[in-house]
């Protein structure tokens, strides 16, 4: 999937999916019409963070200030935008 | 990541029930020959849950885990109270879905569903033909369903449209899908015709040919191809024309639990054609003890029922030995391989059905639709075994 992502790109959740924490799974999820998707600790991370005005950047310097002893955590970061975006979960907004 | 995609969960490691169907009720101003709710679903179109019984089944499932609420029938519009119902599971922090065939959807109805946070409308199609979609239904429901996708449009909700594929519209698989383009669809499923109550009763006459769904399958990738993101289409492959069964349901009381419109609790759609089985009912029985602990739940659950080829199997976590109901329904033993996989000893009632649905002296005999006199009738059937059986000594 090449989507390319760019520090300086603000995405949101996708219209018609909505994004919340699960306490009986204890973790978050994606929710769009009959699908769900359940997020694993660092992708629930991120997407917890996408509201449509951080940038990417914004995000990936956030968490790399939160978990310092992640070793390259901006792939990682990129790598799930990109996923998320070729999945059509995340819309951009700039 | 575990992904539930159409309802189908690729790797969930607790069990919960994160979907959640609610069959409100059996009524239905459709007649369609596919149907899988049950033949006798006339004897459950009385006593039918309440308001309040609904709400609180809602309540005790989102506590156990349930987060995808599925509003299904029959057509569940036919109660006036979906949207108490609606209201109710928005505020619980349900996905919620209804899923319905157009009928009795007003600018009126829509507009409270809007405000009570329904998050979706599945809308049945049946053709890009006024005839076979009519004809289908044994209805005339075709222009109505075209404004009612249009007023879903209207009212900011994603378009899904669900067409069940059978050897009536099943060449049309380019244009149905050209025409949800022209209606604007996000997500289109094309589910391939499961035989299950109605629909098996018909199967010899709904079945399609190999090579026809060979084209069917061609057609929606080339139309993937064409329109990429902008709109999903699901296509649901008829396990009849497969070598390994389906994983059923997700497994057997792993993802879904079913409420049916006179409160008992299934797991999957058409359990209740299993014999010796005693479903929990939620007038009786709390949600946690059916999900946990009920005899129906955990009796299929995992893989400590099967039996031989399935308990060896190296493929058993695959598909956990597909459907039981289908098992039960074509070779009377519920706890046999499902007949689809081949290493099953019954493989040959799914290559004798494939046979003959295309004997032409069985494929010309008359469908029959799912109509309350018909209905009647099933049930009727099951009076006289039941009297035959205490007119035994």
């Amino acid at each position: 999937m090449e989507n390319n992502i760019q520090h300086s790109d603000i995405f949101a959740i996708a219209l018609h999916h909505r994004f919340q924490w699960e306490e009986a799974q204890q973790s978050y999820v994606i929710l769009f019409p009959e699908g769900m998707v359940k997020l694993h600790g660092g992708a629930g991370e991120i997407l917890k963070r996408v509201d449509g005005k951080a940038s990417v950047g914004d995000i990936v310097a956030e968490l790399q200030a939160a978990f310092p002893d992640v070793e390259d955590i901006e792939s990682d970061i990129v790598g799930m935008f990109d996923l998320a975006v070729g999945k059509a979960w995340l819309r951009k907004v700039n | 990541m575990a992904q539930l995609n159409n309802g189908v969960a690729a790797s969930v490691t607790q069990k919960q029930p994160l979907w959640l169907l609610a069959e409100v009720t059996y009524r239905c101003p459709l007649h369609c020959a596919f149907c899988y709710n049950p033949t006798d679903y006339d004897k459950h179109t009385k006593n039918e849950l309440t308001t309040a019984q609904w709400i609180s089944a809602l309540r005790d499932a989102r506590k156990l885990g349930a987060i995808q609420l599925g509003i299904s029938g029959g057509e569940p519009l036919l109660r006036d109270d979906i949207e108490e119902i609606v209201s109710e599971a928005h505020k619980l922090g349900y996905y919620s879905n209804l899923i319905t065939s157009g009928v009795g959807l007003t600018e009126k109805r829509i507009q409270a569903f809007k405000e009570g946070g329904l998050d979706h409308i599945q809308l049945s199609m049946h053709d890009v033909t006024e005839d076979i979609s009519n004809f289908i239904t044994d209805t005339r429901t075709f222009e109505l369903k075209k404004k009612v996708a249009a007023m879903i449009k209207s009212h900011g909700y994603p378009m899904v449209l669900n067409v069940v594929i059978h050897r009536y519209n099943i060449d049309q698989v380019g244009k149905i899908l050209e025409m949800a383009e022209a209606l604007g669809a996000d997500y289109v499923e094309l589910a391939n015709t499961q035989y299950y109550g109605w629909s098996l009763v018909n199967r010899d006459q709904l079945m399609p040919t190999r090579e026809q769904l060979d084209r069917a399958e061609a057609a929606t990738n080339a139309f993937r191809e064409r329109v990429g993101n902008k709109m999903k289409v699901f296509f649901v492959v008829p396990d009849y024309f497969a070598d390994r069964p389906k994983k059923c349901m997700n497994g057997w009381g792993e993802v879904f639990m079913i409420v049916t419109a006179n409160g008992d609790v299934l797991p999957c759609h058409s359990a209740r054609v299993l014999p010796g089985m005693t479903f929990p009912n939620v007038r009786e029985n709390g949600l946690e003890w059916a999900w946990k602990e009920s005899p129906a739940f955990t009796k299929y659950r995992g893989m400590d029922w099967m039996k031989e080829p399935c308990r060896s199997c190296d493929e058993k976590e695959n598909d956990l030995g597909g459907c039981r109901c289908q098992s039960y329904l074509l070779s009377g033993d519920a706890e046999m391989a499902d007949p689809v996989c081949t290493k099953s000893p019954n493989r040959h009632l799914i290559d004798e059905a494939l046979v003959n649905s295309q004997n032409p002296l069985v494929r010309e005999q008359p469908i029959i639709f799912r109509t309350d006199k018909n209905s009647k009738k099933y049930v009727e059937g099951d009076k006289e075994r039941i009297a035959q059986f205490h007119a035994l000594p």
